[in-house]
C-alpha cells in the first residue's frame, strides 16, 4: 500500500537517512521513537509536506514522491491543536469536501455518519476555542476522515491530552480503524500505546529503521539494546561470553541458546524476575543472593532495585506481594530469573 | 455588625495588598514618573496645538478651497499609497513568513531602507530615477507619466516610506498563523491559493489592515521627500509648511488641527475594525 524506498529527507540540522519501509493496505502501523528521532518528518514526507531529498513515495504502486499534499489523499492528525480557529466545529470538519470529486450526498452522508461516530453532534456549531483536548482531537479526526483519504497519519496524537481523554481516544482509534478499513500509521513515544494500537511497530533511531516487526516481536524480542530499553527491558548487563556462560558484574548466567562469541548484552525484563527469601526457585531459573537497594512506589507497581556483587537488577513487585512477604530496603534476598527469557545482544 | 467589620477587613486588606505592590518599591515609583513623562511630552503639545485656533478660524480655514483640497489630496494620495503598499507587499511579506532563502537577511534590511533613510534623501533618490535626466524617466515621460510636481510622484513617495511599515505587520500576522494549519489544510485537498484565501488571510487580516493604517499614517505624515518631488499640487504637510514660512504659526495652526482631526477619525474607524469580535462561548 504505502512504500518507502530509500527516503532520505534532509533538514536543518536534522535528517532522516535512506529509509525503507512497506505498510500494508488496511494495516495499523506504529513508528515509535524518542522525541527527536525523526518520526513527524517521516509522515509529513509521506504527506508530501516536507521536501523529500531522495528516494521515492509509493502509494499502491503508484509514485508520489513529486505529487502536492493536495493531490495525494493521504488525512494528517497532529498532537496539538490545529483546528481552524476562526470555523465553527462543523466547518472545520466539512472543510476539505469541496476538494473531494465525488457524489455529494455520499460525502454528507459520511461526515453524518463520523459525527456521530465521534460523538460530536452537541458541539458541531461551537467554536475551537473552548474544546477541551479529547474534543478538539475527535474534530480533527472527523476532519481528516470526511475527505475519504486513503491513508491516515497520526502524529502522537495522544501525546498532550489528559490520561481519561487519551484512553478514550486511544479506543476510538482502535474503532476508527477496524470500521473504516483505511491504512492508518500512528507515530508515538509511547511504548504502551504501540502495544495497544498496533498491527506491527516501526522502531525509530536518529531518523533510521532500528527495527521492524510485529508488536509482540519487539516486546519479547528487540533486535538491539535500544530497542529493549525503549520497550521496557530495563536491565541490560555489559559482560562477555566464557565456557557456556555469560559473565557480568561478577556473576554468571548460563546461555539460554547457542550463541556465537560476539554478543556482549544481555537484557532481562523486570516483570520476569522473581524476588524470594529461600532458594527454592524452578530448575530452569538462575539465582543470585543479593540485597534489596530501593522500594519505589510507581502507581500500579512498585520497583524494586536488587544489588548481586557489582550488578543492580530491577524488577517489578504488585504491592500485595510486597506486603505478603515484608520486603524492606536493605533485606537480603534471592533473585531468579528463567535463563531462556533473558535475550543477549 | 460583624459583617460590616467583615467588609472593612477584605477591603482593608486588598489595599494593603495595593501599598505593598505599589509603595515601597523605588523602581515601580520610577517606572510611574517616567510613564507619565512620557504621555505628557506626546500630548502637551498637540493638545496645545489643537486649543490655540479659534473655533472662527477653524471654520474659516475648512472653508478655503485651498486647505479642503489639500487635505483630500493628502488623504487620498496616502490611501493610494497603502492600497499599492498592500497589494504589492502582501506577497513577499507572505515569503518573508514562510520562507528561508539564501539573502533573506538582506532582502529584509532592503526594506527596512526606506525608514533609515533621511526623507529629503528619499526625494532626491526617487527624483533623480525618475527624473527626466535618467533613462527610465525619460521613458516614463514618453508615455505620459509625470513624476515631478504631479499626484503621480506624490504616490510614488508615499508608497517608498510607507511600504516598510505593511510589510512589517502583515509578516507578523503571517508569522502568528501555525503553518501546521496551513499543512493541515493541504493534506485535506486545498491547494496554496485555497489555503491562504480560507486559512492564513483569515487568521491574519487584522495584522494586515493594522498594516495599512500603519502605512497610511506614515504616508500622510510625510514632508521631506514629497516637497522636494512635487511641491505642488499641495498635500497638507506642505500647505501648512507654505503657510508658515508666509504667514507664521497662527495661520499654519488651523490647517494642523484640521490634518489632525481627519486622520484620527479615519484611523479610529479603521482600528474599530480590527478590533477582534467578542470571544463567543
Amino acid at each position: 500500500m504505502i512504500e518507502l524506498d530509500h527516503l532520505t529527507v534532509k533538514l536543518p540540522g536534522f535528517q532522516v537517512q535512506n529509509l525503507s519501509l512497506h505498510v500494508g493496505s488496511g494495516e495499523f502501523f506504529v513508528l515509535l521513537g524518542p522525541t527527536g528521532s525523526g518520526k513527524t518528518v517521516i509522515l509529513e514526507s509521506i504527506a508530501g509536506l516536507v521536501p523529500v531529498s531522495d528516494g521515492l513515495v509509493r502509494i499502491a504502486g503508484c509514485d508520489i514522491t513529486r505529487l502536492p499534499p493536495e493531490q495525494r489523499r493521504i488525512g494528517i492528525v497532529y498532537q496539538d491543536n490545529t483546528l481552524f480557529p476562526h470555523l465553527t466545529v462543523m466547518d472545520n470538519i466539512c472543510y476539505g469536501l469541496r476538494y473531494v470529486r465525488q457524489d455529494l450526498d455520499q460525502a454528507r452522508q459520511r461526515v453524518a455518519h463520523l459525527v456521530e461516530l465521534l460523538g460530536l453532534q452537541s458541539i458541531a456549531r461551537r467554536r475551537p476555542l473552548n474544546l477541551s483536548g479529547g474534543e478538539k482531537q475527535r474534530v480533527c479526526l472527523a476532519r481528516a476522515l470526511s475527505t475519504n483519504p486513503a491513508v491516515l497519519l497520526l502524529d502522537e496524537p495522544l501525546s498532550a491530552l489528559d490520561p481519561n481523554f487519551r484512553e478514550d481516544i486511544r479506543r476510538i482509534l482502535k474503532q476508527l480503524h477496524g470500521e473504516l478499513g483505511i491504512t492508518f500509521i500512528l507515530v508515538t513515544h509511547d511504548f504502551s500505546e504501540a502495544l495497544y494500537l498496533a498491527d506491527r511497530i516501526g522502531v525509530i533511531r536518529h531518523g533510521g529503521m532500528e527495527q521492524i516487526g510485529t508488536a509482540e516481536d519487539i516486546f519479547l524480542r528487540p533486535a538491539s539494546p535500544f530497542v529493549a530499553e525503549f520497550v521496557g527491558m530495563k536491565n541490560l548487563f555489559t559482560g562477555c561470553i566464557a565456557g557456556g556462560f555469560f559473565k557480568f558484574g561478577g556473576l554468571h548466567c548460563p546461555l539460554p541458546e547457542r550463541m556465537t562469541h560476539d554478543k556482549s548484552v544481555m537484557g532481562v525484563r523486570p516483570e520476569d524476575i522473581l524476588l524470594r527469601r529461600d532458594t527454592g526457585f524452578a530448575d530452569n531459573y538462575v539465582c543470585y543472593d543479593g540485597i534489596i537497594e530501593q522500594i519505589m512506589p510507581s502507581g500500579l507497581w512498585h520497583e524494586v532495585s536488587v544489588r548481586c556483587r557489582e550488578a543492580c537488577f530491577r524488577t517489578v513487585m504488585d504491592r500485595k506481594t510486597l506486603q505478603e512477604q515484608r520486603f524492606r530496603e536493605g533485606d537480603a534476598v534471592y533473585l531468579g530469573f528463567d535463563a531462556g527469557s533473558a535475550r543477549m545482544f | 455588625m460583624r459583617m460590616a467589620n467583615g467588609s472593612a477587613g477584605a477591603s482593608g486588606e486588598t489595599a494593603a495588598i495595593r501599598r505593598t505592590v505599589f509603595s515601597g518599591s523605588p523602581f515601580l515609583f520610577l517606572t510611574f514618573i517616567c510613564g507619565t513623562m512620557v504621555l505628557l511630552f506626546i500630548a502637551m503639545p498637540l493638545l496645545q496645538m489643537v486649543s490655540q485656533p479659534s473655533a472662527a478660524a477653524l471654520w474659516e480655514t475648512i472653508r478655503d478651497r485651498a486647505v479642503l483640497s489639500s487635505l483630500w489630496l493628502s488623504v487620498y494620495t496616502a490611501a493610494v499609497a497603502a492600497l499599492i503598499s498592500f497589494l504589492l507587499g502582501t506577497p513577499l511579506a507572505y515569503l518573508l513568513a514562510r520562507r528561508d532563502f539564501f539573502g533573506k537577511k538582506l532582502v529584509e534590511s532592503i526594506i527596512d531602507l526606506p525608514i533609515v533613510i533621511p526623507h529629503p534623501v528619499v526625494g532626491i533618490a526617487i527624483l533623480s530615477l525618475l527624473g527626466r535626466g535618467h533613462p527610465l524617466g525619460h521613458l516614463l515621460d514618453k508615455i505620459g507619466v509625470r513624476i515631478m510636481g504631479s499626484v503621480t510622484g506624490i504616490i510614488v513617495v508615499l508608497t517608498f516610506v510607507g511600504l516598510p511599515f505593511y510589510i512589517h505587520a502583515a509578516k507578523a500576522g503571517f508569522e502568528s498563523v501555525p503553518l501546521r494549519l496551513e499543512k493541515v489544510s493541504r493534506s485535506l485537498g486545498a491547494g496554496p491559493a485555497s489555503t491562504f484565501f480560507r486559512v492564513t488571510f483569515p487568521l491574519s487580516w487584522r495584522f494586515m489592515l493594522s498594516g495599512v493604517i500603519m502605512c497610511a499614517a506614515r504616508a500622510v505624515s510625510e514632508f521631506g521627500a514629497v516637497v522636494i518631488v512635487a511641491y505642488h499640487p499641495m498635500i497638507a504637510p506642505v500647505l501648512m509648511y507654505e503657510r508658515f514660512t508666509a504667514y507664521g504659526l497662527k495661520y499654519s495652526q488651523p490647517v494642523g488641527v484640521w490634518l489632525i482631526l481627519v486622520c484620527l477619525s479615519l484611523f479610529m474607524v479603521l482600528r474599530l475594525l480590527s478590533l477582534p469580535a467578542r470571544v463567543e462561548r
